[in-house]
């Protein structure tokens, strides 16, 4: 694994079982999270985006279970672990910040008592006082004056309650946070304010984030890099730039101009025809294809590799890689 | 006791016209707090109220779309609800078509409830679960135009087509949970509509779906609308989306309008620096456009015991001494575009 990967999933498969059958909501996917940054994860409901997410620290329970495929975090596979083991992973070097804060935290305890038990959970050696001395300087950080330490969830407004659980994560100066919709249910300035919060964190503690999140907008606004889903798979790797600027995949094409920008001259949105597959039976060949405005006889049968198409940037599509097999086969 | 209201100006914002549907004015809802007997014995009999919405004028024409936007707990669906006759405002009035919809008998507000229909954000709460798509569309078919079975299948037939639950027959047995939500907010839509309404509240009605799917139901809401002929109360926090179909917007803070006008005055040359922040808060979907300005400080206050003077002082980057002493009333700073700020024309410049 190259030094500057901090997270390497590899032909990951995630399935839930269901009464109808088995469905695979995250479909042999690799992915690369680099050291430092931060990457946004987007699709729309259902395309497995927040169970790739859970993945990464084997939070699955009940119906859901990882079918396949190796978690390479920081030099080893979270999937050779032991369950026991799991927890050294889990809350101290990858934390968690979830959509709703409020199911996150326990409503009877103080946020103090939160920031101290989790500490003192995973590092018993440190006193009262030192624990709560890191957490005082941390929420401080996080701007919440240390007053508020004394105060219960349900005292603070949706934008602290989730500056909370960013310094839960912190607090055992974890590597990688993985934030699920942090921001949907914010209201806009809060999530303006919360995404500064992500980028001064990046900046100040190399911290690596993975952004998972339905709002295109918002990845434009933090993400080094995004990575784009549809049914279960990966359509589309690249830098933000590169991405927004150049979408390689049909799908992220329709899906970046259908989203509403403020500073658009443009009165129409794009109007993307059809739904996403269900994925107990998913169509044959590329999984985009009934909806493809460019879709081509192969893509019907033939599943598309998720390969590059230029430098970094990676797609699932087989415009590229039949325009590359073409090639071959003049030079062959 | 009664509170000061600059009132004369904001009446200016709602100069009735023969082309003028909704006239609100000077509405206020104020919701009480519950307390304990001691608390209110103390408080010497004043019980303290969250001032949802505390005093706001507006008119709404015939055949447009009226944005109304601001984040949660500025009471923009509070006058949503109050403008539908859903709930009794503590003060003001609002004239539906040139009537006072406070004079009205129960019976009279049931009749007149056919011209105004309301869709709310989350289709799967607005549907009853064990009825079938045809009979929740059939449901105000009945009340308000015919109970002939046959009619009532061929209207509600008729405006499934239209917003594009084809084929008709096979989506009228369907339940709710048998049809995607796109479909279900299309459902709603539908039910909104089948009595040909004049006005229609649509409140956060894009919310819940997905990116691809907002653009297909706000084309569709906008092809209805041209072909019924409706008018849209558009309930809103979304300033994006609200870009791509509003003619007029108003943005509230706690309770109260800072600002209302044409759609491109407002997002172009918008003088009130709360405004300006939120406009500035949306995120853009293209990273060459990332965001640079400082947001404004804290969070907005409770609606319990708002800050005096402009609700928005303690956050304001130009608020000065005054700002907290006199309430600034809207005023009309540009042909049709009103602000509620003593200091707008520094950031009109």
């Amino acid at each position: 694994m190259p030094a500057d990967i901090l997270y390497s999933v590899r032909n990951l498969t995630v399935e839930y079982k269901t009464r109808a059958g088995v469905v695979r909501a995250v479909d042999n996917v690799s992915l690369d999270i680099r050291r430092g940054e931060i990457l946004g994860l987007v699709g729309e409901s259902g395309c497995g985006k927040s169970t790739l997410g859970k993945a990464l620290m084997r939070l699955h329970t009940g119906p859901a279970s990882i079918a396949g495929g190796e978690l390479w975090f920081d030099g080893r596979d979270l999937m050779k672990l032991s369950e026991r083991e799991m927890p050294d992973v889990r809350g101290a070097e990858i934390g968690m910040v979830f959509q709703d804060p409020m199911t996150s935290l326990n409503p009877v305890q103080r946020i103090l008592d939160h920031l101290t038990e989790t500490i003192q959970t995973h590092e018993p050696e440190i006193s009262d006082a030192a624990a709560r001395a890191r957490s005082e300087e941390l929420v401080e950080r996080l701007g919440i004056r240390r007053e508020r330490l004394n105060e219960y969830p349900h005292q603070m407004s949706g934008g602290m309650r989730q500056r909370v659980m960013i310094s839960l994560a912190l607090a055992l100066r974890a590597k990688l946070v993985i934030a699920d919709e942090p921001t949907t249910s914010l209201d806009v300035i809060v999530e303006a304010k919360f995404l500064d919060l992500l980028k001064e964190l990046q900046k100040e503690f190399g911290l690596t984030i993975l952004l998972i999140t339905h709002n295109i907008g918002v990845v434009a606004e933090v993400a080094d890099r995004v990575a784009v889903m549809y049914a279960a798979k990966m359509a589309e790797v690249g830098d933000v730039n590169e991405v927004f600027a150049d979408p390689k995949h049909p799908y992220t094409q329709g899906l970046l101009k259908s989203v509403p920008n403020i500073r658009l001259e443009e009165a129409e949105l794009y109007k993307m025809e059809g739904a996403p597959p269900n994925l107990l039976h998913p169509p044959a060949g590329c999984r985009f294809n009934p909806r493809c405005p460019f879709v081509m006889e192969v893509c019907r049968t033939q599943e598309p590799a998720f390969a590059p198409v230029v430098g970094d940037h990676y797609a699932s599509c087989l415009l590229y890689q039949e325009a590359g097999m073409k090639q071959e086969r003049l030079h062959g | 006791m009664a509170e000061p209201k600059p009132i004369a100006n904001e009446i200016a914002a709602s100069v009735t016209g023969p082309d003028d549907l909704v006239q609100v004015e000077n509405l206020r809802k104020h919701f009480p707090v519950q307390s304990g007997f001691l608390a209110s014995l103390l408080n010497r009999g004043h019980i303290p109220a969250v001032k949802a919405v505390d005093g706001v004028s507006f008119t709404i024409r015939k055949g447009e779309v009226f944005g109304l936007a601001g984040e949660s707990g500025s009471g923009k669906s509070t006058v949503g609800r109050l403008i539908l006759g859903l709930l009794e405002p503590t003060e003001g009035r609002v004239v539906f078509d040139g009537t006072d919809l406070g004079s009205l008998s129960p019976e009279t507000m049931r009749r007149l409830r056919s011209r105004m229909q309301v869709i709310f954000q989350d289709p799967l709460a607005s549907l009853n679960p064990r009825m079938t798509i045809g009979e929740a569309i059939s449901h105000p078919v009945r009340i308000h135009i015919t109970n002939q079975p046959d009619e009532v299948r061929r209207v509600v037939i008729e405006i499934l087509n239209k917003v594009g639950l084809a084929p008709a027959e096979q989506f009228y047995d369907k339940y709710p949970h048998q049809i995607s939500g796109g479909q279900r907010q299309r459902v709603v839509i539908a039910r909104a509509l089948v009595t040909a309404p004049d006005l229609v509240v649509a409140d956060e009605p894009i919310a819940m779906a997905d990116v691809s799917v907002r653009a297909l139901l706000l084309d569709l809401m906008m092809r209805l609308k041209e072909e019924l002929n409706l008018t849209y109360l558009f309930i809103t926090h979304d300033l994006a989306t609200a870009k791509y179909v509003c003619d007029r917007i108003a943005i509230m803070y706690l309770g109260k309008m800072c600002e209302v006008g044409p759609l491109a005055d407002v997002y172009e040359y918008s003088c009130h620096p709360y405004t300006r922040a939120l406009l500035e808060a949306v995120p853009v979907p293209d990273p060459r456009h990332r965001r640079k300005e400082p947001m404004p400080a804290g969070e907005i206050p409770s609606a319990i015991n708002p800050p005096p003077g402009c609700h928005f002082h303690p956050r304001c980057p130009i608020a000065r001494e005054n700002c907290s002493v006199e309430e600034p009333a809207l005023r009309e700073l540009r042909p049709g575009h009103f602000v509620a700020c003593h200091y707008a024309e520094e950031l009109l410049k």
